[in-house]
């Protein structure tokens, strides 16, 4: 009868602990309204639904910043997202774009590939599943348009990414993120001159007299990206 | 980011940071003020000095200090290198660009933050932060040509993006001796990805004069530069944490591919290799 009761007693603790974050934790609730437009599965561009775990549906994802393979999962987050605008970049090119700014976003296209596979193959059993993305407002035949996202996209990956160093423990990971961040900062110094000459590090994104480029923690890069993912995104521990 | 948010950020890791600034918090107005009246060229010193001030230099752990003065040492040559690119005379020959104004801007905006990051550094370390060197050899012993003789653009858009580069790999290689340190990894990563916005830009520049180049690091030693050879040692590298990235799960990511995604740290005794060439140590 003990048994039974202690039994009972965990399956109600569990149903609490499925329940209670809500008004227990204070975390942030991401998820796009937006029902039209383009919705990709990020993480591997598979359409069918019972591929996602949650699908962002019930619980969504929760990145746990207890230890580093919280700040892991958070950059494999984004990095889903951005591998996810440029595949759609590259397959469905604005108007009239010129062979060398293809060849580039595919490029980009590749190494955002790279990055995300990186963090799921490093992650491994502790990998987040896939973002389910929304890029309703993002008009991909409108080279204004994509250049815009793709700036935006760029600034907040380098903002993230030096805000994030400090959260990491081990020096392992934090070469792994230094060597990812400055290719994004080429991503973003290129991205920028192609939208206005010599504003690859202008005053939007480095003090121009500290000489310092920008950070943002999670929380302030979640907000913003978040408006981009449908798949809710739970921040915990941070 | 700004001098108030900075602080915001060290104030999550240093609940403290104010009163350490100044024994009451009202002090960081006194701060401010004295801002409007000092140059503005002269606030990143006086920012790092509050850092100096605040953490004190006997508590400036000994290798971050070591850091820190390595990052100064680098930051001497590459802000000298673009003060004698913008000299009048003997500067570089911008003439030679397909687009003169345009270049000549981007080097002045390269110019004032790498100036900015010797300030600042300089603020930082204190009272015995090292020198500048009186002089460089910008041959590197005889290893380019001139870059600021005469007809000579091109060779001196080559050897920036070689300082630029090494600069983004430098401080890349310096991150994990500062695991841990909150504010000082903050900056120094700050200033990590401005010198990846500064090559990419001058490798642009290349590129939009006619050098075949992309702005991200393709395979090992893409400069069209034998002699830099050493500042691209090891960029080739495909295997991230044990993992190919090459064809990674089944992806199309080629080896070229591969090795723009990730840019590689250099050594300490990799980069004073490369600079003493320069006469930087």
């Amino acid at each position: 009868m003990k048994n039974l009761h202690d039994e009972k007693e965990v399956l109600q603790e569990e149903r609490s602990i499925l329940t209670a974050p809500l008004q227990r934790r204070s975390f942030l609730q991401f998820a796009g309204a937006g029902a039209a437009g383009v919705a990709l599965i990020a993480a591997g561009c598979k359409k069918d639904r019972s591929m996602i775990d949650d699908g962002g549906i019930k619980g969504g994802v929760t990145l746990d910043f207890k230890d580093d393979i919280g700040v892991l999962n958070y950059a494999y987050a984004l990095e889903q997202l951005e591998a996810a605008f440029y595949i759609q970049v590259a397959a469905t090119p604005y108007a009239n774009i010129s062979a060398p700014e293809l060849a580039y976003f595919k490029d980009i296209q590749f190494h955002e590939i790279a990055h995300r596979e990186f963090f799921k193959n490093a992650l491994g059993p502790a990998a987040i599943g896939g973002l389910e993305v929304d890029f309703s407002k993002i008009n991909f035949a409108d080279r204004t348009s994509v250049l815009g996202t793709a700036k935006a996209f760029e600034d907040l990956g380098v903002s993230a990414y030096n805000g994030a160093g400090k959260l990491l423990k081990s020096t392992v990971y934090l070469t792994l993120a230094g060597k990812i961040v400055s290719v994004e900062a080429r991503h973003a110094a290129y991205i920028r001159e192609l939208i206005s000459p010599n504003s690859f590090s202008n005053v939007e994104v480095v003090d121009a007299v500290m000489g310092l480029d920008k950070s943002r923690d999670p929380k302030a890069v979640l907000a913003i990206a978040g408006g981009f993912v449908k798949t809710k995104i739970n921040v915990i521990n941070l | 980011m700004n001098i108030v948010d900075i602080l915001e950020e060290i104030e999550k890791v240093d609940g403290e940071v104010y009163e350490r600034f100044s024994p009451r918090r009202t002090a960081m107005k006194e701060f401010f003020n004295v801002g409007k009246k000092i140059s503005l060229a002269a606030v990143p010193l006086a920012l790092g000095s509050m850092f100096n001030k605040a953490y004190g230099q006997s508590t400036l752990p000994a290798n971050v200090k070591a850091v820190l003065q390595f990052a100064l040492t680098l930051e001497h040559f590459e802000a000298a290198f673009y003060v004698q690119a913008l000299k009048t005379t003997g500067g570089a020959d911008f003439s030679g660009s397909k687009q003169m104004a345009l270049d000549k801007a981007a080097i002045e905006i390269i110019s004032a933050h790498e100036t900015a990051h010797v300030n600042f550094l300089k603020g930082v370390i204190g009272a015995d932060a090292v020198a500048a060197k009186a002089s460089y050899d910008w041959t590197a012993s005889g290893a380019f040509p001139n870059p600021f003789a005469s007809g000579n653009y091109g060779i001196f858009l080559a050897v920036a993006q070689a300082l630029e580069d090494t600069g983004v790999r430098a401080y890349k290689g310096q991150a994990p001796a500062l695991v841990g340190q909150g504010g000082v990894l903050e900056a120094a990563l700050n200033i990590h990805s401005v010198e990846a916005r500064h090559a990419a830009k001058i490798r642009y520049m290349r590129a939009q004069n006619g050098f075949n180049i992309k702005p991200w690091i393709t395979g090992g030693n893409d400069s069209g530069v034998a002699n830099a050879a050493a500042v691209y040692a090891g960029e080739e590298n495909v295997l991230q944490a044990g993992i190919t990235i090459t064809g990674i799960n089944g992806a199309a990511i080629t080896a070229n591919a591969a090795t723009e995604s990730f840019d590689e740290p250099l050594t300490t005794q990799q980069v004073l290799d490369i600079v003493k060439l320069f006469g930087v140590s």
